[in-house]
C-alpha cells in the first residue's frame, strides 16, 4: 500500500504544471503536500485520482500503475479523490451524496456499516440526512465530502484543501479528526494545503512544490523546522 | 361548469402527451447538455414502427411496447454513434458551441427522410385501442374518451416508473449524479460515459410513448411529430431544462393553457399560443418555474 | 505590391464585386437556361447563408429559423406589393425591413438567452411560422399570394428570358449583399462580433454592451434573409407557406457549415452545393427507378447526412482543412531548407 511517484510531469496545454515530481509515501502516513497558488498541487491530485493525464513519469499505488487508468477504475482500487471546492453535489440530498461514496460497492453491507460508522463520527449530517446538499454550512459540506470518500473504505484518500474557506477552528476539528481516522482505519492520506502549520503538524512526511517543481521533500517535523523552507516556503 | 371540467380533461390529456415529450427532452439535456432536436424523428420512426406491428397483429400494446424498444435503442445508438464522436472531434473554433445542436437537427433530418423514403410521405393511420367516442352523462356529452383516459393513465405510468427509479434505485442515483457533477460521478466509481447511454435510450423510450399516444386516428407523416417537438420543448422550459417534475408540470400548464384558449378564443391561436408562452416564461421567469440557481448561457 | 492592393479596404472590396457582376454577366449569356434559372437559385443562397453567417460564424449565436425570416420577407414583400402597389425595388426594401424588425424583435428576447434556449426558439418560429401563414386568409392560404417581379423591360431584347432576368436581380442582390456584409465584418461592428464569439466574457469587461450587439447582429441577419426570402417568392411568382418548410432552414445551416461558418465567401460554395444536390438527387432517384418517396426524399437525406458528415469532420468548413494543410505543408518545406 505504498503510493509511489517518479520523475511526473504534467502539462496543462503550453503550461507545464508539474516538472519531473518524485516521491514516496509509506502505508499509512500522512502526507502534506504544500505550496503557493498555483504551485501544481491540485493538478497533482487530480493526476493521481485519474482526472488530469500525465505528459511523463511513473506513479503506482500498491506496485500497480496508476497513471493512464480513468477515475472511475483507480476508485475501485481504493483511491478515494476529495476535490477542491466544491466536492459535494449541491442538488442532490446529504443521504444521496453519502450513497455516492458507496455506490459502486458489491457489499451493500460493509456500505451500511461503513455508513454508519461515518454519521457517529459526523453526527450534523446525521440529523441533516434529509436535507439538500445545498443547504449545508461549508464545514459541513467538507465532512459531507469526506464522509462520502470514507464510505468507499479507501486505501489511499486524496484531500484536495479541506481547510478551504473554514473557520481555524473548524479547521483544526477536521484535522484532528483526519489523524484519529488514520489511526483507526490505517489508510494513506495525501493532504493538500495551504495550511502549511496545522498541515505538517498531523503530517508525517512533507512535500514542497513552487511552480510545479519539488523544493523539498521530507520528514514533516524536518521540514517545519528548517528556517530556510520556513522563511521561503511555509509563511510561518 | 361541465364545458370547463371537459376543456380542462382534454387539456390534461394534451399535456400530459407534451410532458412525455418534455420528459425525454429533459433526460437527454440532464446527461449531455444538449438539446436534442432528433427526439422528433427517433419518437417519429419508433410511432412508424409501433404502426407496422399494430397493421401485422391488430394489437395496440404489442405495438407500444415494440416502439418503445426500438426508441430505447435508438437513443443508445445516436448518444454512442453521433454523440461521443462529436465531442471527441470538436473542442474548439466558432462551430463548437453550437455543433451538437447542429448535428442533432442533421440527424432530425436524415430520419425523416429515411422514414419518408421506407412508407413513403402519405398519411397512415392507426387506430386507437379503446374507444375514442366521448363519454355522455344522460343528455350531455363530454369530449372525452375511453382512449383519453389512457393516454393519461399511460402517461402517469411512465412518471411513476421514472420517480422509482430516479429515486429509489442506485441507477436512478447515478443518472443524477452524472447529470449534475459528471466528476464526482467519476470519482465516486460511476461509468459516466454509459450512464449517459442509458439516459438516451430512457429518452428515447420516452419519446417513442409519446409519439404513438398522439398519433392513433390522426394522420401519420414524417413530420407529424415537429410541432410536438416544439410543444415538447417550450413544456420543457416552462419547466426549467434540468427539472423531471418541472418537465411534467410544464406540459399540463401548456395542455391546459392551449385547451382553454382553443375553447374559449379559437383555433387559429393554437400555435401563437406556444410560442407567446415560450416568451412570457422567458422574459418573466428566465430560469423556468422550477429552476434552480443556474442561468439559461449554459 | 498586390497585398498592398487588396488590403486596400472598401474600395477594393467593390472593385471586386463590380468585376464578379461582370463576369456573371457574360456567363449568363453563354450557359443553358436551366443553368441560369439554378444561377438565380444559388444567388438567393448566398444571401440568405450570408445571413447565417453573419449570425452564428460572427456573433456566435445559432438559428435554426432562418427559413421563418424569409418567409416574413417573402409575405410582407407580396402584402407591400399587392396593398400599396409599391414598385417591385421598393418591395424588396420593404422585405428587410419587415425581416429586420422580426429579427430585432426576436433578437431583443433573445440577447439575453443562448445556445439550447435560442436554437429551440428559432425552430419553433421555423417551424410554426408556414402553419400561421396557412391560417389567415389575408396570406392568402395554401396558395398564397402572388408576387411578380413583371417582364424584363424590352430595351433587354426579345429573348431576354425571365429566368435571365430572375438571374440579373438575384445575382445583383447577392453581389450587392456580399459587398455590404464584407465592410459590416470588417468594420468596428464586426470586430465587436468576433470579440464577443470567442469570449463573450472578456468582451463583456472590455465594455461591450454585449445585449445591444447581439440585437444588432440579429436585426441585421434577419433582414438579409428577408431579402432572400422575397427573391425566392419572385422566382417562384408568389409567396407561399410552403417554400419556406423547415427544411429550408436545414439547408441553409448545412450551406452555413459548409461554408465554413466564418466565411462569408464560403457562402457560394454552400449554396452551389444546395442547389447542386437536389438536381443531383433527382438525377440518381430516377436512376434509382424514380418512386415518388424517392424523389421526395433523397434530397433531404443527402442534405442532413452532408450536414452531420460536415459538423463531424469539418466542422469550420472545408477551407479551414485547406488552411491547416497549407500550414503544415509550410512548415514541412520550411524545416526541409
Ligand atoms: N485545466 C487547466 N488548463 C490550463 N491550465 C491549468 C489548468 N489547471 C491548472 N492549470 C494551471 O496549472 C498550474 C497549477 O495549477 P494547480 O491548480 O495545480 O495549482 P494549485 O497548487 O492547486 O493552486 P491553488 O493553491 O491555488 O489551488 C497553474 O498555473 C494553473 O493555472
Ligand atoms: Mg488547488
Amino acid at each position: 500500500m505504498t503510493l509511489t511517484v517518479n520523475n511526473l510531469s504534467v502539462d496543462h496545454g503550453a503550461i507545464r504544471a508539474l516538472n519531473e515530481i518524485s516521491f514516496t509515501v509509506a502505508p499509512g502516513q500522512i502526507a502534506a503536500v504544500i505550496g503557493a497558488n498555483g504551485a501544481g498541487k491540485t493538478t497533482l491530485l487530480r493526476t493521481l485520482s485519474g482526472l488530469t493525464h500525465a505528459t511523463t513519469g511513473q506513479a503506482t499505488w500498491e506496485g500497480k500503475d496508476i497513471l493512464g487508468k480513468k477515475p472511475e477504475n483507480l476508485v475501485r482500487s481504493g483511491i478515494a479523490h476529495v476535490s477542491e471546492g466544491k466536492s459535494v453535489i449541491a442538488e442532490l440530498s446529504v443521504k444521496d451524496n453519502l450513497a455516492l461514496g458507496g455506490i459502486w460497492r458489491k457489499d451493500k453491507k460493509d456500505v451500511a456499516l461503513a455508513t454508519q460508522e461515518v454519521l457517529e463520527l459526523f453526527p450534523r449530517l446525521q440529523e441533516r440526512l434529509g436535507q439538500s446538499a445545498d443547504t449545508l454550512s461549508g464545514g459541513e459540506r467538507q465532512m459531507l465530502a469526506i464522509a462520502r470518500a470514507l464510505i468507499s473504505r479507501p486505501g489511499l484518500l486524496l484531500l484536495d484543501e479541506p481547510s478551504l474557506g473554514l473557520a481555524p477552528l473548524v479547521v483544526a476539528q477536521i484535522f484532528q479528526t483526519l489523524s484519529q481516522l488514520r489511526e483507526r482505519l490505517g489508510f494513506t492520506l495525501v493532504l493538500v494545503e495551504q495550511n502549511a502549520m496545522s498541515a505538517l503538524k498531523i503530517a508525517d512526511i512533507g512535500i514542497i512544490i513552487n511552480l510545479g517543481r519539488l523544493v523539498a521533500s521530507g520528514k514533516a517535523s524536518d521540514l517545519s523546522n528548517d528556517p530556510a523552507l520556513r522563511a521561503a516556503y511555509l509563511g510561518y | 361548469m361541465l364545458a370547463f371540467i371537459s376543456t380542462l380533461l382534454i387539456g390534461i390529456t394534451v399535456g400530459a402527451i407534451y410532458s412525455l415529450m418534455a420528459l425525454s427532452l429533459v433526460l437527454v439535456w440532464r446527461s449531455t447538455r444538449v438539446i436534442n432536436f432528433a427526439q422528433a424523428g427517433q419518437a417519429i420512426f419508433s410511432t412508424y414502427v409501433a404502426y407496422e406491428v399494430i397493421q401485422r397483429t391488430g394489437n395496440f400494446i404489442l405495438g407500444m411496447a415494440a416502439a418503445v424498444v426500438v426508441g430505447a435503442l435508438l437513443g443508445a445508438l445516436v448518444e454512442v454513434l453521433l454523440m461521443r464522436t462529436l465531442f471527441k472531434r470538436i473542442h474548439s473554433g466558432a462551430v463548437a458551441a453550437v455543433a451538437p445542436v447542429i448535428a442533432t437537427l442533421g440527424l432530425l433530418g436524415v430520419i425523416r427522410a429515411s422514414v419518408g423514403l421506407i412508407w413513403g410521405n402519405d398519411g397512415h393511420r392507426f387506430d386507437a385501442p379503446v374507444s375514442t367516442q366521448a363519454f355522455s352523462m344522460g343528455n350531455t356529452v363530454i369530449p372525452f374518451s375511453r382512449f383519453n383516459l389512457l393516454v393519461i393513465a399511460t402517461a402517469a405510468l411512465v412518471m411513476i416508473v421514472f420517480t422509482v427509479i430516479f429515486q429509489k434505485t442506485s441507477l436512478g442515483l447515478s443518472l443524477r449524479a452524472s447529470a449534475f457533477a459528471p466528476e464526482i460521478a467519476r470519482l465516486s466509481g460511476i461509468r459516466v460515459g454509459s450512464i449517459r447511454t442509458i439516459g438516451w435510450a430512457f429518452a428515447g423510450a420516452t419519446g417513442a410513448v409519446a409519439g404513438v399516444l398522439i398519433s392513433p386516428n390522426d394522420s401519420l407523416t414524417p413530420n407529424s411529430l415537429d410541432l410536438l417537438l416544439i410543444f415538447g420543448f417550450v413544456s420543457a422550459v416552462i419547466g426549467g431544462l434540468d427539472s423531471l417534475i418541472g418537465a411534467v408540470v410544464g406540459g399540463l400548464v401548456l395542455g391546459i393553457g392551449k385547451a382553454l384558449i382553443l375553447a374559449y378564443l379559437g383555433s387559429s391561436l393554437d400555435y401563437p399560443t406556444a410560442f407567446v408562452v415560450l416568451a412570457i416564461v422567458l422574459i418573466v421567469r428566465p430560469g423556468g418555474i422550477f429552476s434552480m440557481k443556474r442561468g439559461r448561457n449554459a | 505590391m498586390l497585398k498592398k492592393f487588396f488590403a486596400n479596404g472598401v474600395r477594393t472590396r467593390f472593385i471586386g464585386t463590380i468585376a464578379c457582376g461582370w463576369f456573371l454577366l457574360l456567363a449568363a449569356d453563354r450557359v443553358d437556361p436551366l443553368r441560369v434559372y439554378q444561377g438565380g437559385i444559388v444567388a438567393i443562397y448566398v444571401i440568405a447563408i450570408a445571413s447565417v453567417i453573419l449570425l452564428t460564424g460572427y456573433s456566435g449565436q445559432v438559428s435554426l429559423g432562418q427559413g421563418a425570416f424569409m418567409a416574413i420577407g417573402g409575405f410582407s414583400a407580396a402584402l407591400s406589393s399587392k396593398y400599396w402597389h409599391l414598385p417591385f425595388f421598393l418591395t424588396l426594401i420593404v422585405a428587410v425591413l419587415a425581416g429586420a424588425l422580426a429579427g430585432a424583435l426576436l433578437g431583443g428576447g433573445a440577447a439575453r438567452l443562448s445556445g439550447p434556449y435560442l436554437a429551440g426558439i428559432t425552430l419553433a418560429l421555423a417551424i410554426g411560422l408556414p402553419n400561421l401563414a396557412n391560417q389567415f386568409s389575408f396570406l392568402g392560404g395554401e396558395q398564397g399570394l402572388d408576387y411578380s417581379v413583371g417582364d424584363p423591360p424590352l430595351r433587354f431584347g426579345m429573348d431576354f428570358t425571365t429566368d435571365k432576368w430572375f438571374f440579373w436581380i438575384t445575382g445583383l442582390a447577392a453581389l450587392i449583399t456580399l459587398w455590404w456584409t464584407q465592410n459590416i465584418l470588417m468594420s468596428r461592428y464586426g470586430r465587436t462580433w468576433r470579440a464577443l464569439r470567442s469570449n463573450p466574457a472578456a468582451a463583456q469587461l472590455a465594455g461591450i454592451h454585449v445585449g445591444r450587439v447581439k440585437v444588432l447582429a440579429f436585426t441585421l441577419s434577419a433582414g438579409l434573409a428577408g431579402l432572400a426570402g422575397a427573391l425566392l417568392s419572385m422566382t417562384l411568382f408568389y409567396a407561399l407557406p410552403s417554400a419556406f418548410p423547415l427544411s429550408l432552414s436545414f439547408a441553409l445551416v448545412t450551406g452555413a457549415v459548409l461554408a465554413g461558418v466564418t466565411h462569408l465567401l464560403g457562402s457560394m460554395l454552400g449554396a452551389i452545393v444546395l442547389v447542386a444536390i437536389p438536381a443531383y438527387a433527382e438525377l440518381l432517384a430516377n436512376k434509382l427507378g424514380g418512386a415518388e418517396r424517392v424523389i421526395a426524399n433523397l434530397p433531404g437525406l443527402m442534405i442532413s447526412t452532408l450536414l452531420i458528415l460536415a459538423v463531424l469532420f469539418t466542422p469550420n468548413g472545408p477551407g479551414e482543412q485547406w488552411r491547416t494543410f497549407k500550414e503544415k505543408k509550410g512548415k514541412k518545406d520550411r524545416q526541409t531548407r
